[in-house]
Order: structure tokens, then C-alpha cells, then sequence
């Protein structure tokens, strides 16, 4: 079990928070558990809840984390959760030395927790919900029984994605039922407010009566389609509209509420690594490491920052793009001066000493997402420094190569990568598809297609939740087809979009 | 929290024996696993587990990397690492997921997928070995067994108990009374041995692909008698128009280019068993693999009245198994029906090419001998 620190541990602490307060760091209370490899495996295999509902998936995170441990392939430093107060584990194992460096990460992934919009309306007592998830999954288990509970909360998983990532910060529908009310009102058409009825004709022709009428009736046509508007939240529509027995809608209400948050650890991965990495480096070289430790952090620190050809390391990544805004903003690096400036060599020497950088980083942590960070930050100079590429697979070679180099192309990628956690953004169409009952989703194509089986795999499982047949448009090859699950079969039909 | 993911752990390791028992007809027929043989585990990749979500092709998708290189050049295998979805940068790829099974499970997988009996063992419990069993904890004991965390332990208490022990200075020096040691007790272990005397032939006309078939073969007749056995033997046999015996490796990697006298391999067969497998005290197994060309009717015959007359009689069961070759299927298995088909502890089985491995394994295991 969890263990308190130990007293050079509390030292240990006391120092590095000092030093993370002394940087302008802002976090939650943060409470440090240290706990054994096997231990932090099982957290780790639960995303870091010690409390999760019951699942084999859990088993299977665990035998891979413990197996990448055995075999030397992966060792997990550290692993924080987004609660107040935040929670965070140290491996008893760890020399001094990797203690700090964990704890000063740590810091940072706190600060960034806090103060970052997207986590703005995450749930800080996650904990606790976690714990009671795991609560009303159990109590459904002994009254419906494992087989099927497990068996839905599979199905469930497989929709865990169709959520609308953007969702906490729209407030929808303020006011239902003035909506409601602003459409009987549009009823009928009278036109303009006429205060001369010889005007009526000149103010309201007949043309913009008819016009109107027609609009009247298409927001009609609108309101009784239903969803009214494609819907992203694809668990919600299926909360809301599917014959769910109540302890199916519980399970899947908890899945949805565990996806929305994680939904914001997925947007900011790169700026929150990069964040947390920065702050780590910063504190332990500039403050907390001793001289015979120098050996030792480098080699952790350059273990964490190592990048493979064919991924992206978002630490790495991160950290870079963090340095590079604090020069920028140091020296001046911005602004129609400098963006209209095409000297190279005065660009190269160009320091206006604004000092700056400190002030607009912690801003930028602020107010940005991973995909507005890259959009906003990532120059052409950075992708050339950093070496960035776009690869692909080429199937006659039947291998990955290099695609290509150019700033542009490499800047759009890493965006589409980033888009919706670079996967398919789905939506429910329509709820009574054809008349029939039939739930349609379609697929927002941008130049990727689906993998088959898969889609047919999930199709299933929103057909088996639905009751009735599932289906979803998609493309493959650029040609628009309809994928359709009734409950026995698969069909596919070609369709123009 | 520990009891928890054991659960969880345990739950998967369930469905992945599912898994592994829906696919086994095709595992069997691989040779591969045999490559992959760990000390006691195996390596068996489970295809899909993970739960399908709507999401890319990871090929179809590409990514942003980092590094040098031209244009065009090409990733070195394995620099594109599949990872989940919810990392930036990296895509989601084909995983299938490789779990460790140990022999015995399975073994164990095999027999309720076969349906096999458990083998009535024909000689019982009459080896005995020991072995040391780790019971409690002692006062007194040899210094390589001392228990470390219970001797602090008890130093500690003794330590609170006398009023000497600081918090501030956790200082705690244990005397000669705080020691303690493991204690052990020697267990008598009655175990059952068996001996499996494979033979092949490796004449020209048993090409390489009946070799593998029949070392695919015979990993599954080993992994099933080694669950049933504790104590199991190989010995390996290769002959033409002669036999010797080979260690395991020369068994699965010789060919030869002679002609084919199975007379010499069910000789020297029985000596082996007469001089080290007495049948009051082994369970033994003679399995045969060829393809059934014998050189003569004159050496069947004397192949048959060996099998009736040494063999047959001490054995749990003899096996032979017809493998077909280029040259087609001989005639010894229909010599060897004629002749002692009729035997409680004779499995015959024809085995035409990979796929008819996994019958064949009923073939020979079946009758539970």
C-alpha cells in the first residue's frame, strides 16, 4: 500500500515546492504517495486511480506496464492526477536525485492543471467520483450479474470517443423553453409591425410574406428532425434517446463522465508535457542539483527527451516550443517588425532584450490548447531547428518513409494529428433515419477513411445500444458509402454525398 | 488497491484463455510457437483484443516525425510505433497483443479443446524425490536462512518494550535472542516418470516439410505428456536402413539419402527400453513418424513381430504416425492395421499435411493411455 514520505522525502519536498513557488508556479495542494513498481503499475493501469470500476482492460493495462517493466522496455517516472488536491506518485525505488526531478515535473503538470482553460471545468474531486463509479458499477454487478455487466461496459468503451471534446465550455439550449415560446410566436407571419394598413402591401409584398413562411416552416421541418442539429456527443444522444435499461444508462453515463475528464489531459499533451518538462529542467538546473547528481539527471532527462524517427515525443516536442516562445518574447522575436523582416542575418542577431519570455509563457499556459499552441507558435525556423517531417507508408515499398519537409505541409499534419485527438469526429444525423427508427451517424471525411473492420466492430456496438439499425456514412476511396448494421448483418451501400 | 487489479488481471487472463482456446486449431498448426519457447512460457499473440472505436487506418494516416534523413527515405522497421490515440503524434496502429501461457496451462488449453482423457498412468507414484518447503519461522537456524525483516522486527519491539528506542534516531541493533530464521520441512514427493522414445525417418523421401510436421507434432505430444508427467524423458531416434540415436536437435535437422529399414529404429528402441526403462518403474511412450515406405515385407515382418513380441507389452502406447510425402503414402500403416490395429495400446494416425496436426493429436492422444 501507498506510503506517506518519508522524512528526507518531506525535505525533499519542502525544497522543490519552494523552488516551483519561487518560479511563479501556481497549484493545488499536492500530496505525494510513494508506492513500489508493482504498485505504481496497478495505478497506473487504472490511469491513476487507485479506485476504478471493474474491468478486464484494467488487467490487461497492468500485464502490459509490468511486462514493458520485466523485459527493460518502459518504466513509468511519474504519474499525477488532476484533482484538488492533486495526487501524485513516487517510486520507492528512485534515487534522490529522480525523486526531485519527478517532484519538479510533478509541479508543473499541477500548475498547469490549475490554470489552464481546458481543465476549467474538469471535475477536481475526481477522486472521489472515480471511487464511486467503481461503487454503482459493483452494486449493478451483484444485482445483474458480471457476464453482462462486463459484456456492456465493452460496448460501452467502444463508443468512449464519441464525445464532443468542446463541449464543457458551450453552454447549449440556455433557456428551453423560451426557445420553445419564440417558436410558437413565429407561428404565423405577419411580416413588419404595418402602423398604416394601405402600407401593408408596399411594407410586407406578398414575395417576403411567402419567403418567410417558407423559412417559418423549414425551422419547423428543423425542430421535428431530431437531433435537431448533428450532435457530437454521441453518448449523450444515445443516453438521452436509446431504450437503455437504467443500469445500462448508469454505466453508460459513468463512461461518458470518465471520457469527458480525460478529454482535456488529450488537448494538452504536448503543451502540458512540454510544460511540466521545462519546469523539471528549469528548478533542478538552475536550483535543486547537486554537483554529483549533474551524471545522473542528464541521463534521465535526456531519457525522457529522446525522439524516434517515425513519433513524436511530445516532452520533447513541448519543451522545445516552450523555450522557443521564452526566446522569442526575450528577444523581441515578434510582430510586424519581425515577421516582415526577411534579412537573414538580422533576423538571426535580432535582440531587442524585451525579457519578455517568463511573462508570455506563463500566459500562453493559460489560454491555449495543444492545437491553437502549435497553430499560434510553431514557426518554420522551429520545424527546420527541430527537424520535423511528415512520413507515410508507401505501400509498394511497404515501408514508412519521409514525405516530406516543408514547413507547411508538416504544420497542417501535426494539426489534423491533433484534431479531435487525431480521430474521426462523428456525429448523430439523425435519430429516426428513413422513417424507420434507424439511427444514422455521419462521418466528417477530412482525407482519411476509417478503418473498416474496426467501423464495423463499433457499428455493432451502437446498433446492439440502439436497438434498432445503426448505420453511418462515411467515404472510402473518395466514394460516399453507407455502412449499415441491422442487428444480423453488415451491408454497405453506395451513396452520393 | 492490490487485491483489485488482480482481479481485473486475472479477469483478462480468463478472456485471453478464450481466446487462445478459439484459436488454438490454428496455433497448433504453426511451428513457430516452438521457436518461441521460453524456460516454461510461451508467447502467443492474441489478435484483437482491444475494443474497436471508430478511428484511422493508422497507414493510411501518416504522421509528423522528427529527425534527420532525405525525402524519401525510408523508416527503419519499427521506428513507427503504433501507439494509442490519445497521444499527439502518434497513431493508432495494428496491435496484436502477445501474452506469456505457460506449458502446463497450455496443455491444459489443448486437452478440453481435444477433449483428451487424462492419461491412467500405468506404472504409479513409485519415485520418490524431496523437497524443501519453507514452513515458518524459527528462533534458532543456520545464518544464510536468517529472516532479516522479522529479526529488525523483533529488535524493535524489544527495543520499545525497554524504552531504548528513539524516533529521532532510528537506530535499531538486534541482539542474538531477536534473531530469526526460516524453518523448512522436507517434503516426499511421490512423482510419476515417463519416457517418450521419438523416431523418425529420415530417409530421402521424408523432405523438410514432413519434418516440420512432425516437430510440430511432437512439441504437442511432449507439452501434453510433460502436463501429465512430472518426470518426463525424451529420447530421439533417427534411421534410414539404420538407426542411432541422436540428441534433439540432430533429430529435427538430419536428413539422409539412404533407403529405409524401419527394423533398425523399433531395435534399437527396445534396447533402450531394456537396459534403462525398467516397465515396473516407467510410463513409456514409442512414437514414429514416416511416410510409410518401408524397403521391404520381409523387414515389416520383422518390424510387427517386434512390436508383438518386445515392445507392445511394456509400453502405455506406441504411436506411429504417417506422414505423406512427395512420393506419396507408403504402405506401413496399412501393414501395421492389418497387424496390431486391433491393440488397446496402439495409435495409428495419418497425417496428410499441416493442417491435419490437430486431428492427429486426438489420434495419438485420445485413448488416455
Amino acid at each position: 500500500m501507498p506510503k506517506s514520505l518519508t522524512p528526507p522525502l518531506a525535505r525533499l519536498k519542502q525544497e522543490i515546492e519552494g523552488h516551483a513557488r519561487e518560479f511563479g508556479l501556481d497549484f493545488f495542494e499536492t500530496i505525494f504517495e510513494v508506492v513500489s513498481y508493482d504498485e505504481l503499475n496497478m495505478v497506473a493501469a487504472y490511469g491513476g486511480f487507485p479506485t476504478r470500476y471493474p474491468h478486464w482492460r484494467w488487467g490487461m493495462e497492468y500485464e502490459q506496464l509490468s511486462k514493458g517493466y520485466e523485459y527493460g522496455l518502459s518504466k513509468i517516472y511519474e504519474l499525477v492526477i488532476n484533482n484538488d488536491p492533486c495526487y501524485a506518485y513516487l517510486l520507492e525505488s528512485n534515487s534522490d536525485v529522480d525523486q526531485k526531478l519527478v517532484m519538479a515535473h510533478v509541479y508543473g503538470h499541477c500548475d498547469f492543471f490549475k490554470n489552464n482553460f481546458s481543465f476549467r471545468h474538469t471535475n477536481r474531486r475526481m477522486i472521489d467520483d472515480m471511487a464511486n463509479h467503481a461503487t454503482r458499477v459493483r452494486r449493478w454487478i451483484d444485482k445483474i450479474g458480471v457476464e453482462k455487466v462486463e459484456d456492456f461496459i465493452d460496448r460501452a468503451l467502444s463508443l468512449e470517443n464519441l464525445i464532443d471534446q468542446h463541449a464543457p465550455h458551450i453552454r447549449r439550449n440556455p433557456d428551453p423553453q423560451r426557445a420553445e415560446d419564440e417558436m410558437k410566436s413565429n407561428e404565423r407571419v405577419e411580416g413588419f409591425k404595418v402602423n398604416r394598413e394601405y402600407m401593408r402591401g408596399f411594407i410586407n409584398p406578398s414575395e417576403f410574406l411567402d419567403s418567410q413562411r417558407k423559412k417559418v416552416e423549414e425551422e419547423k421541418q428543423r425542430a421535428k428532425k431530431f437531433p435537431e442539429r448533428p450532435q457530437r456527443d454521441v453518448l449523450a444522444f444515445l443516453l438521452e434517446h436509446a431504450p437503455l435499461e437504467p443500469w445500462e444508462s448508469d454505466i453508460l453515463s459513468i463512461i461518458r463522465d470518465e471520457a469527458y475528464y480525460f478529454a482535456p489531459q488529450g488537448q494538452t499533451k504536448i503543451m502540458n508535457e512540454g510544460w511540466a518538462s521545462y519546469w523539471h529542467s528549469t528548478i533542478m538546473t538552475r536550483r535543486a542539483l547537486k554537483d554529483d547528481e549533474v551524471i545522473d539527471y542528464a541521463d534521465r532527462h535526456s531519457g525522457t527527451m529522446g525522439t524516434r524517427p517515425g513519433a513524436l515525443n511530445p516532452y520533447k516536442l513541448g519543451i522545445e516550443l516552450w523555450r522557443d516562445i521564452e526566446e522569442r518574447w526575450n528577444k523581441g522575436r515578434f510582430g510586424k517588425e519581425w515577421d516582415e523582416c526577411d534579412d537573414l542575418r538580422a533576423r538571426r542577431s535580432w535582440d531587442k532584450k524585451l525579457n519578455q519570455g517568463r511573462e508570455k509563457i506563463f500566459e500562453v499556459r493559460k489560454h491555449y490548447n495543444d492545437i491553437t499552441f502549435i497553430d499560434t507558435f510553431l514557426t518554420a525556423e522551429f520545424a527546420i531547428d527541430q527537424k520535423l517531417f511528415v512520413y507515410g507508408f508507401n505501400d509498394k515499398r511497404n515501408s514508412w518513409e519521409i514525405l516530406d519537409r516543408e514547413f507547411r505541409k508538416v504544420k497542417n499534419k501535426l494539426l489534423q494529428q491533433l484534431t479531435n485527438f487525431g480521430q474521426p469526429i462523428i456525429e448523430v444525423v439523425d435519430g429516426n433515419h428513413d422513417n424507420r427508427g434507424e439511427l444514422l451517424m455521419a462521418h466528417k471525411h477530412d482525407g482519411q477513411d476509417l478503418k473498416g473492420d474496426y467501423a464495423r466492430e463499433t457499428l455493432r456496438n451502437v446498433q446492439s445500444l440502439w436497438r434498432r439499425p445503426a448505420c453511418i456514412i462515411t467515404r472510402y476511396d473518395n466514394k460516399g458509402v453507407l455502412l449499415r448494421f441491422d442487428g444480423q448483418n453488415h451491408t454497405e451501400k453506395k451513396i452520393d454525398l | 488497491m492490490s487485491l483489485r487489479i488482480h482481479q481485473d488481471h486475472s479477469r483478462f487472463k480468463q478472456i485471453v484463455r478464450g481466446k487462445i482456446k478459439s484459436n488454438l486449431r490454428k496455433y497448433v498448426q504453426k511451428g513457430e510457437m516452438i521457436g518461441k519457447k521460453g524456460k516454461d512460457t510461451i508467447s502467443i499473440p492474441i489478435p484483437f483484443i482491444d475494443i474497436p472505436h471508430f478511428k484511422y487506418g493508422h497507414k493510411e494516416q501518416g504522421g509528423v516525425g522528427q529527425g534527420d534523413g532525405e525525402v524519401g527515405q525510408q523508416l527503419s522497421p519499427g521506428a513507427v510505433q503504433p501507439g494509442d490515440g490519445h497521444q499527439a503524434g502518434q497513431g493508432e496502429g495494428d496491435h496484436s497483443l502477445e501474452v506469456d501461457v505457460t506449458l502446463d496451462e497450455l496443455a491444459q488449453i489443448l486437452g478440453e479443446e481435444l477433449r483428451l482423457p487424462n492419461i491412467e498412468r500405468r506404472q504409479n507414484e513409485k519415485i520418490v524425490t524431496q523437497k524443501i518447503k519453507y514452513t515458518g519461522v524459527n528462533t534458532t537456524g543456520p545464518e544464510s536462512l536468517r529472516h532479516f525483516k522479522r529479526t529488525y522486527k523483533q529488535a524493535l519491539r524489544r527495543q520499545i518494550a525497554m524504552g531504548t528506542y528513539d524516533p529521532a534516531r532510528p537506530v535499531i541493533i538486534p541482539t542474538r535472542e531477536d534473531r530469526r530464521y526460516r524453518s523448512y520441512k522436507l517434503q516426499e514427493l511421490p512423482e510419476t516418470n515417463a519416457v517418450i522414445i521419438y523416431m523418425m525417418d529420415v530417409s530421402g523421401s521424408m523432405g523438410d516439410e514432413q519434418k516440420e510436421i512432425v516437430r510440430i507434432e511432437s512439441f504437442w505430444l511432449d507439452t501434453w505428456l510433460r502436463h501429465q508427467y512430472k518426470g518426463l524423458e525424451s529420447r530421439y531416434i533417427i534411421h534410414d536402413a539404420v538407426a542411432r540415436e541422436v540428441d534433439r536437435d540432430t533429430f529435427f535437422h538430419t536428413r539422409e539419402s539412404g533407403g529405409t529399414m524401419i527394423s533398425s529404429a523399433y531395435k534399437l528402441c527396445r534396447d533402450i527400453i531394456k537396459s534403462d526403462y525398467p516397465k515396473s518403474a516407467w510410463n513409456i511412450y514409442p512414437f514414429h513418424f514416416s511416410d510409410g515406405d518401408n524397403w521391404s515385407a520381409d523387414d515389416t515382418r520383422q518390424c510387427i513381430e517386434m512390436l508383438r513380441e518386445d515392445i507392445l507389452p511394456g509400453v502405455n502406447q506406441f504411436a506411429y504416425g504417417q506422414v505423406e510425402s512427395p512420393y506419396g503414402s507408403g504402405q506401413f500403416i496399412k501393414d501395421l492395421r492389418e497387424a496390431v490395429g486391433d491393440s488397446t495400446n496402439v495409435a495409428l494416425s495419418e497425417i496428410a499435411d499441416k493442417d491435419a496436426i490437430y486431428a492427429s493429436i486426438k489420434d495419438f492422444l485420445g485413448k488416455g493411455r
